[in-house]
C-alpha cells in the first residue's frame, strides 16, 4: 500500500515538480509562531465555513428557482419535500451567519494584535477585499428567498446608490433592470451570487493566504519571529519559536472546528431562525411591493453599518452624506495600516489609550448593531419611560459614530505625536497554551 | 527537548482514531446530500398509482392515461382482436415473454394476452427501440409497413411493431415487448396502475 | 502574571461576549414578543397535533389553505394512517399526496372579506406561536365591522371568528375614552358561555396553534430527532481531537 502511494507520489512528481513543494511551503515547511491562541483558530473557521457555504449553495441552486414567481416556494419545496433539503438550507443559512462571526472575531484580532502593520499591510488590503465581496455575496444571498425582507431589503440597499448626485436614479434602475425589484433583479443576484462573486471571493483568499505565508504570522507578542534565533528541533535554519503548521496547527485547528462544529449544530438544530436573527420572521410571508414589514432593518451583520447611514441627516438637498458615511466607515478600516503609525503591535505592549480606545471602538460597533436593530428604539421606553425616542436615538447613535470615526482618528494622532506610551517589547514569543 | 520520548504508539493511535471518527463524520455528512437527489415529495406526488375508471372504454377502444409522466395504454380487446394473438406468434421475438422480455411485466401479466383480464391491455406506450410513442393501429388490414397486419402499434420513429398484446415482431429495431405496469383492479371496471394486485391486498 | 492570571485575561473577554450575546439576544426576544401570553405550543405532542388538525380541517381549510403542506406528510408525520387523513380530514377531494388547498374561490374570498384569507402555511414562522395563540383567543363581537367581529391582537381583523360555538361570544368592555383618541378595549369578557369551558377552549387553541407550527415547520421534528446524536458525536469527535492534540503539543516547549 505504501509502495502504491510512493509511485503514484513520483509519479506526480515527475510531472508538475513544483507541487509537492508547495505543498510542503504551506503546510509542513510553513513555521508559524507557537503562541497563537484562541484568537488564531477563526482564519482556518473562515475558510471552514466558506466550504460548507460552496457545497450546500451548489445544493441549493439544484432546487432553487430564480424567478419572482417561483423562488419563495422553491424554498419551501427544499424545506419540505426534497429530503433533507432542510439540513442543507439551514447549514447555508445558518453558515452565512456564522461566516461574519468569524469573519469579525477575525478582523478584531488583527487590530488587537497589529496584524495589519508592516509587513502584513497587503495581507490585511486583501482581508478587507474579501469583507467587502462577503458583504456584497452575502446581501445578494438574502435577497434569493424572495421574502419581505427580502424584497424591502433589496428595495433599500439599492436605494443607497440613488443617493449619489445626478446618475443616481438612472443608476438604481440600472441595477433592478425594472422600477422596483423584480424578475430581473433577482436574475442577475442569482448570477452573482452563485458564480461571479464566489470567483472572486476564492481567488482574494487564495491571494490572502499566498501573502500570508510570504511574511509569515503575526503572534499575539507582535514579535517577529523570523528576526528572532534560528534553529529548532525539525530545521537548523528555521526560526526557533516557529513551530511547522502541519501536524502541529493542523492538529490545534481540528480542536477549533469540532468545537465550532458543536456551536453550528446547536444552531442548525435547534434554533435555526436564532429567535429571528439569522432568519428573519417577516422573510417567511413572500415578498409583497405594496407592504412594507413593520421592522425594516437589514440582517444583523450589516446593522452596524446600516445605522450609520441613518444617524446622518440630509443636507444640502442631498442624502449621500450618510452613504458615504457607511462606505466610509468600511473604508478608514482599509486604511487601518496608516492611522496607525505605531511601531508595537501587539496590545499587550501598547499604551493605555490604545486599549480604552480599541475598547471604545467595540463598544461603539455593538452599539450601532444595537441601533440598526432597532433594539434601542425598543429598550429605550422600557428603560425610561415616555421619552422622545427619535431624538434620543439618534443622539445615541451620532454620539456612537463618532466614537467608531473617532477611534481611527484618535489613533492617528496618538501614535503620530508619540503620545503613546508603549511597554518593552520581549524579544522571543512568550508562553504559549 | 531531549529528556523526553515521543509515544509513537499513542500518536499513531490518536491519529488513526480521529481520522477514522473524522471520515465517519464526513460521510454521514455527505449522506444528506446524496438523498437530497432522490424523488422528491413532490416528484413521488406526481408519481402516485392512478386511478382508472374503464366504464367509457368502448370494445376496440383505447385511452392513454398519464402515469408518472408516462403514457399507458388502455385498450378494451374484442373477442376478434384476441383471437388474432396466437396467429402471430411465430413472427414474434418472444411471444410467451419468457425470453428476452422476462422482465418486461409482472408475473401476473406473464401469459398470451400479457394482461390480468383477458380483454384489457395495459402497456406503457414507450418504444423499446429508442423511447419513442408507437401508434395504434387496430385494423386487421394490410398495411404499407406489413402486407398481413393483424393489428397492434406501430412506432413512426424506426418502424418498429408490436402486436395487439405489446409484443414485439422480429426483424424490427425494437428487442423486447412493450412493459406492463403494475396495476390491479380496483372493481370490474376500475384499474389502479402502479400499485400490484398483492401490495393492493 | 502568572499562567492562571494569563488565561483568566485570555478567556474573559470571549467568554464575557458570548454571555452578554445570549442575554441580549433573550431580553430582546422577550421584549420582542410584546407581553402576549405564553402559547405553551409542543410540535413533539402527537396527540395536541392530531387534536389541532382535527380542528384545522372542521373550522379553518373553507378559508384558508395550507399550500406547501402534504396530507401525506401530515399522516406519516402525525401518526395517522391515509384512511384517516382522508376520511377524516381531508374533505376537498384532493389527492392524498397533494398539498391542502382550500376550496374557496380566491376572487370570491376577496370580496366577501375585503381580502383573499391568507396561506397558513408559514403563519406561526411569520408571526410567532404566541401572537396565532393571542389571537385565537381575543375575538369579540363589534357591530361596527362589516362582518360583525373585531380583535384585541390584531384590530379591524377583516376575518369572522369561526370558533365561536366552541369558545362563546366575547364582548369588550371600553376604557373611557380620551379626549380626541379612538376609543381602547379595556378587557374581554365572555357574555355567553360556548361547548367549551374556557380552560378547555384554551386548549384547543392551543392545539390548533401547535398544528400550525407544526405546518410552519415538519422539519422541526427531524432536526430535534437527529440534532441530539449529531452534538453527541461532536462532542465526541472534539474530545478525541483535542487528545490529539495534547499529544502532538507534547513537542512543542
Amino acid at each position: 500500500m505504501a509502495n502504491v502511494f510512493t509511485s503514484i507520489g513520483e509519479w506526480v512528481n515527475e510531472r508538475a515538480p513544483n507541487m509537492m513543494p508547495a505543498y510542503r511551503k504551506h503546510m509542513t515547511e510553513y513555521y508559524a509562531p507557537k503562541n497563537f491562541n484562541l484568537w488564531y483558530y477563526f482564519g482556518s473557521l473562515a475558510l471552514l465555513v466558506l466550504v460548507n457555504q460552496i457545497v450546500t449553495g451548489i445544493f441549493l441552486t439544484m432546487n432553487y428557482n430564480p424567478s419572482a414567481a417561483g423562488a419563495f416556494a422553491s424554498v419551501e419545496y427544499i424545506m419540505r419535500d426534497v429530503e433533507w433539503g432542510w439540513l442543507i438550507r439551514y447549514m447555508h443559512s445558518t453558515g452565512a451567519s456564522l461566516f461574519f462571526v468569524v469573519v469579525f472575531l477575525h478582523m478584531f484580532r488583527g487590530i488587537m494584535y497589529g496584524s495589519y502593520k508592516k509587513p502584513r499591510e497587503l495581507v490585511w488590503l486583501l482581508g478587507m477585499l474579501i469583507f467587502l465581496v462577503l458583504m456584497a455575496e452575502a446581501f445578494m444571498g438574502y435577497v434569493l428567498p424572495w421574502g419581505n425582507m427580502s424584497f424591502w431589503g433589496a428595495k433599500v440597499i439599492i436605494s443607497l446608490f440613488g443617493t449619489i448626485p445626478y446618475i443616481g436614479g438612472d443608476l438604481v434602475e440600472w441595477i433592478m433592470g425594472d422600477f422596483l425589484p423584480a424578475d430581473a433583479t433577482l436574475n442577475r443576484f442569482f448570477a452573482l451570487h452563485v458564480i461571479a462573486l464566489p470567483i472572486v471571493l476564492l481567488l482574494l483568499v487564495v491571494l490572502h493566504i499566498a501573502a500570508l505565508h510570504e511574511v509569515g504570522s503575526n503572534n499575539p507578542d507582535g514579535v517577529e519571529i523570523k528576526k528572532g534565533p534560528k534553529g529548532n528541533r525539525w530545521d537548523a535554519l528555521k526560526p526557533t519559536d516557529g513551530i511547522p503548521f502541519h501536524p502541529y496547527y493542523t492538529v490545534k485547528d481540528l480542536v477549533g472546528v469540532g468545537f465550532f462544529l458543536l456551536i453550528a449544530a446547536f444552531i442548525i438544530f435547534f434554533a435555526p431562525t436564532f429567535g429571528g436573527w439569522f432568519l428573519e420572521h417577516d422573510n417567511f410571508i413572500p415578498a409583497n411591493n405594496l407592504a412594507t414589514p413593520s421592522h425594516i432593518k437589514p440582517v444583523w451583520y450589516f446593522t452596524p453599518f446600516y445605522a450609520i447611514v441613518r444617524m446622518i441627516p440630509s443636507f444640502l438637498g442631498s442624502a449621500v452624506w450618510g452613504v458615504i458615511a457607511m462606505f466610509g466607515s468600511i473604508a478608514v478600516l482599509f486604511l487601518m495600516p496608516w492611522f496607525d503609525r505605531g511601531k508595537v503591535k501587539s496590545i499587550r505592549y501598547r499604551g493605555t489609550g490604545f486599549k480604552v480606545a480599541l475598547g471604545l471602538f467595540v463598544l461603539s460597533f455593538f452599539m450601532l448593531g444595537a441601533v440598526g436593530a432597532g433594539i434601542t428604539a425598543e429598550v429605550m421606553p422600557v428603560w425610561f419611560g415616555d421619552i422622545d425616542v427619535t431624538f434620543w436615538e439618534n443622539l445615541f447613535g451620532r454620539v456612537m459614530t463618532v466614537i467608531y470615526f473617532g477611534f481611527f482618528a484618535f489613533l492617528w494622532a496618538y501614535t503620530y505625536f508619540g503620545w503613546e506610551k508603549t511597554k518593552p517589547v520581549p524579544e522571543r514569543v512568550t508562553t504559549h497554551d | 527537548m531531549a529528556n523526553e520520548v515521543v509515544d509513537h504508539g499513542r500518536r499513531r493511535f490518536l491519529t488513526a482514531t480521529t481520522a477514522v471518527v473524522g471520515g465517519i463524520g464526513i460521510v454521514s455528512a455527505a449522506v444528506p446530500f446524496i438523498k437530497s437527489w432522490e424523488p422528491s415529495a413532490r416528484a413521488k406526488a406526481a408519481g402516485a398509482p392512478v386511478t382508472q375508471s374503464l366504464a367509457k372504454i368502448e370494445a376496440g377502444q383505447m385511452l392513454t392515461v398519464s402515469w408518472r409522466s408516462l403514457p399507458v395504454f388502455v385498450l378494451n380487446r374484442t373477442k376478434a382482436q384476441l383471437d388474432t394473438l396466437p396467429m402471430v406468434d411465430s413472427r414474434l421475438v418472444d411471444p410467451k415473454s419468457d425470453g428476452a422480455s422476462a422482465d418486461q411485466q409482472p408475473k401476473y401479466a406473464q401469459n398470451e394476452g400479457r394482461s390480468i383480464k383477458p380483454e384489457w391491455l395495459v402497456v406503457i406506450g414507450i418504444c423499446t427501440h429508442l423511447g419513442c410513442v408507437p401508434d395504434f393501429v387496430p385494423e386487421i388490414k394490410p398495411e404499407p409497413f406489413d402486407p398481413e397486419w393483424k393489428g397492434g402499434f406501430y412506432c413512426p420513429c424506426h418502424k418498429s411493431r408490436y402486436d395487439l398484446a405489446g409484443r414485439v415482431y422480429a426483424g424490427v429495431p425494437a428487442p423486447k415487448n412493450l412493459p406492463v405496469p403494475p396495476y390491479h383492479f380496483i372493481d370490474a371496471s376500475t384499474i389502479q396502475i402502479g400499485v400490484d394486485p398483492k401490495e393492493a391486498g | 502574571m502568572t499562567k492562571r492570571q494569563l488565561l483568566m485575561k485570555r478567556y474573559i473577554f470571549p467568554v464575557a461576549l458570548a454571555f452578554s450575546l445570549i442575554v441580549g439576544s433573550a431580553s430582546v426576544q422577550a421584549s420582542e414578543e410584546g407581553g402576549l401570553p405564553h402559547a405553551g405550543t409542543n410540535v413533539q405532542d402527537q396527540a395536541s397535533l392530531q387534536r389541532g388538525a382535527k380542528l384545522f380541517f372542521n373550522y379553518c381549510v373553507g378559508c384558508h389553505s395550507l399550500k406547501y403542506m402534504r396530507y401525506e406528510r401530515i399522516a406519516s408525520d402525525l401518526g395517522l394512517t391515509e384512511q384517516d387523513v382522508m376520511q377524516n380530514l381531508n374533505f376537498t377531494g384532493a389527492k392524498f399526496g397533494e398539498t391542502v388547498v382550500s376550496h374557496m374561490p380566491e376572487e370570491s374570498a376577496a370580496k366577501w372579506f375585503g381580502k383573499a384569507p391568507p396561506d397558513l402555511s408559514l403563519e406561526v414562522r411569520a408571526k410567532g406561536a404566541d401572537w396565532v395563540y393571542a389571537y385565537l383567543n381575543s375575538f369579540y363581537l363589534d357591530p361596527s365591522r362589516p362582518v360583525g367581529w373585531n380583535n384585541t391582537v390584531f384590530p379591524n381583523a377583516s376575518m369572522p371568528f369561526p370558533l365561536w360555538e366552541l369558545q362563546g361570544l366575547q364582548t369588550a368592555e371600553m376604557k373611557p375614552a380620551k379626549a380626541g383618541e379612538d376609543p381602547a378595549v379595556e378587557k374581554l369578557v365572555l357574555s355567553q358561555p360556548g361547548k367549551l369551558t374556557p380552560a378547555q377552549f384554551q386548549q384547543a387553541t392551543r392545539d390548533l396553534t401547535s398544528f400550525l407550527e407544526y405546518a410552519s415547520e415538519p422539519a422541526a421534528l427531524q432536526r430535534h430527532h437527529y440534532g441530539i446524536w449529531v452534538l453527541l458525536f461532536l462532542a465526541f469527535f472534539t474530545l478525541l481531537a483535542a487528545m490529539l492534540k495534547k499529544e502532538y503539543w507534547k513537542d512543542v516547549h
